[in-house]
């Protein structure tokens, strides 16, 4: 069973105009992938086919050898984390309430919420380095360490897979390190973290895979090797050629 | 005591206290839901829609419990079903469309309420009567608030998911769409429910008063449930109290005696109050401070 994230032939379509085509992509555990790509080039698409809230018109998505589509809880595996403005931070809950929802998939309706289960919780706040935060209102938070409250959550809800939509933005220096000293925890730990991402000064520093893409696959592979010059021209040069642009309907 | 006591001594004032006890709480309870999903006038709308389903059932059955709770039902859940349908095949605003539909609905109802052959009392509608609540209305409350409080209690941690972060919650396998239609049936059974009490008009404030209340005083959903639940029982048992003492309408009394504790808490709730936040002392030293003044 190989712990890869592999996806065939993924197009994904709105009002059956494609916003990605044909990507390929195979994906291992243990690394931090960034996905990057102009606007409109179908990053945020991509994610949310992955976390399995976008119907794919062709193409499959595996992972361990299973299809993510066949499970019945893909969640237990993959942890989706939407971006910050998305978020109703007037919700009235704790950080530690935060990760505590982590659980509930695992928990189904009626399981009591048991000692394993705070002490993952804690861990969970551990990892991320807000154990002194847990008792505050999720609002009361800076922008970073909201963005760490939601990694505990997928941490506690024991993940292989996060899925995190522009998590740098908006983030000074220092939130951005703490958050990067994150993700590359998750990392050391064996998860699989994909992350868009628009800031391209600090990609090598960040991700140790990265994914280029412009509508359709430009380059996937380490860092090293595809994080060129040409390659990121390639992405952000060519015009993107699904979507409003090419195709805009009256 | 002995003047607390008094008014129970009446068999209408007894079925009052259990009207409001039931009512109250499960309203309460539900509440919390309803204000973190910021569902207020959805809720508004839905309780207006009720009076032509209300109407029809007067007409073809006359005004049974069973009849009315039907009635109401469906009324309301075609407007808030077809709410959903403009809202997804045009551009229209959700909130738009349920508002376009509930006037239409309930302008239909009172013209149809003129055909009905037993005489349907539109005041009582609007606002109720708790004093004149039957048997029959408890036992109405009672099936209802078991049933919502059950489906809230079992359901409440993908209820909490759903409301938190809809995309999230649907990645986790949660049948998103399943759980939200349930909140809205749960929200019109809710408000057929207290309809004897309080009427449509004043049915909103026993739904979102106390919740709004608890919202600033708690930063726990636990709280907000629990705490909407017994705030929405204090309400209307001060209220029916009131109302019995001072001869006034018993909806308007107990919504009033809410709408007074949502005030004190908006000025004087501990982290969140108006006048509590004014009070706090600022987080700077004496020195900045006299540099600031000068």
């Amino acid at each position: 069973m190989s712990h890869h994230l592999i996806l065939k032939d993924v197009t994904v379509s709105f009002n059956r105009i494609p916003a990605i085509h044909h990507i390929n992509l195979n994906l291992g555990c243990g690394s931090c992938v960034g996905l990057l790509g102009p606007n409109g080039a179908g990053k945020s698409t991509l994610l949310k086919t992955i976390a399995g809230l976008l119907r794919m018109e062709t193409g499959s998505i595996e992972f361990r050898g299973h299809e993510t589509g066949e499970n019945d809880s893909p969640g237990r595996n993959i942890a989706y984390v939407p971006q910050r403005e998305a978020v109703d931070w007037d919700f009235p809950i704790t950080v530690r309430g935060l990760v505590e929802m982590g659980r509930y998939p695992a928990l189904g309706l009626w399981k009591k919420f048991g000692k394993t289960d705070h002490q993952i919780v804690d861990e969970a706040l551990d990892v991320v380095d807000l154990r002194d935060y847990s008792h505050r209102q999720i609002s009361a938070l800076s922008g970073g360490q909201q963005q760490r409250a939601f990694l505990a959550r997928a941490w506690a809800q024991k993940s292989d897979i996060y899925l995190l939509d522009e998590p740098h933005t908006g983030l000074d220096r220092n939130a951005r390190e703490a958050f990067t000293k994150a993700i590359h925890k998750l990392r050391d730990a064996g998860k699989l973290i994909i992350s868009s991402h628009h800031e391209l000064n600090d990609v090598p520093v960040i991700f140790d895979h990265v994914i280029l893409i412009n509508g359709e696959l430009v380059a996937s592979g380490s860092t090293k090797e595809i994080f060129t010059s040409e390659n990121i021209e390639k992405a952000f040069a060519t015009r993107t050629f699904s979507g409003a642009y090419a195709h805009a309907h009256t | 005591m002995k003047y607390l006591l008094e008014p129970f001594q009446y068999e209408f004032m007894q079925r009052a206290f259990f009207e409001c006890l039931l009512v109250g709480f499960t309203n309460g309870f539900l509440g919390s839901l309803v204000v973190i999903r910021r569902m207020a006038l959805m809720a508004d709308a839905l309780s207006h829609s009720l009076l032509p389903g209300l109407a029809i059932a007067a007409i073809f059955v006359g005004l049974t419990p069973a009849g009315l709770l039907v009635g109401g039902l469906v009324a309301a859940c075609i407007v808030a079903l077809g709410g959903q349908i403009i809202t997804r095949s045009s551009r229209v605003k959700d909130e738009t469309a349920v508002a376009c539909l509930y006037v239409v609905a309930f302008a239909l109802g009172v013209m149809l309420i003129k055909y009905a052959k037993v005489k349907v009392d539109l005041d009582g509608f609007l606002f109720g009567n708790i004093l004149g609540v039957s048997n029959s209305d408890i036992w109405t409350s009672l099936i209802i608030s078991a049933v919502t409080l059950v489906t809230l209690i079992t359901l409440q941690r993908p209820l909490l998911l759903t409301l938190f972060e809809t995309s999230v919650a649907r990645t986790q396998g949660i049948p998103v769409n399943a759980i939200l239609t349930t909140l809205i049936l749960l929200i019109v059974l809710a408000m057929l429910s207290s309809l004897q009490a309080v009427g449509v008009l004043l049915s909103l404030g026993l739904l979102i008063l106390p919740a709004t209340t608890m919202y600033l005083l708690s930063d726990s959903y636990q709280a907000m449930s629990w705490g909407g639940g017994a705030l929405g029982v204090l309400g209307s048992m001060v209220g029916l109290l009131l109302s019995f003492w001072a001869n006034i309408p018993s909806g308007p009394a107990i919504v009033l005696v809410l709408g007074v504790i949502f005030i004190g808490a908006y000025l004087f709730s501990p982290k969140y109050g108006m006048v509590t936040r004014a009070l706090r002392p600022r987080h700077m030293h004496d020195e900045s401070l006299s540099r600031w003044d000068k």
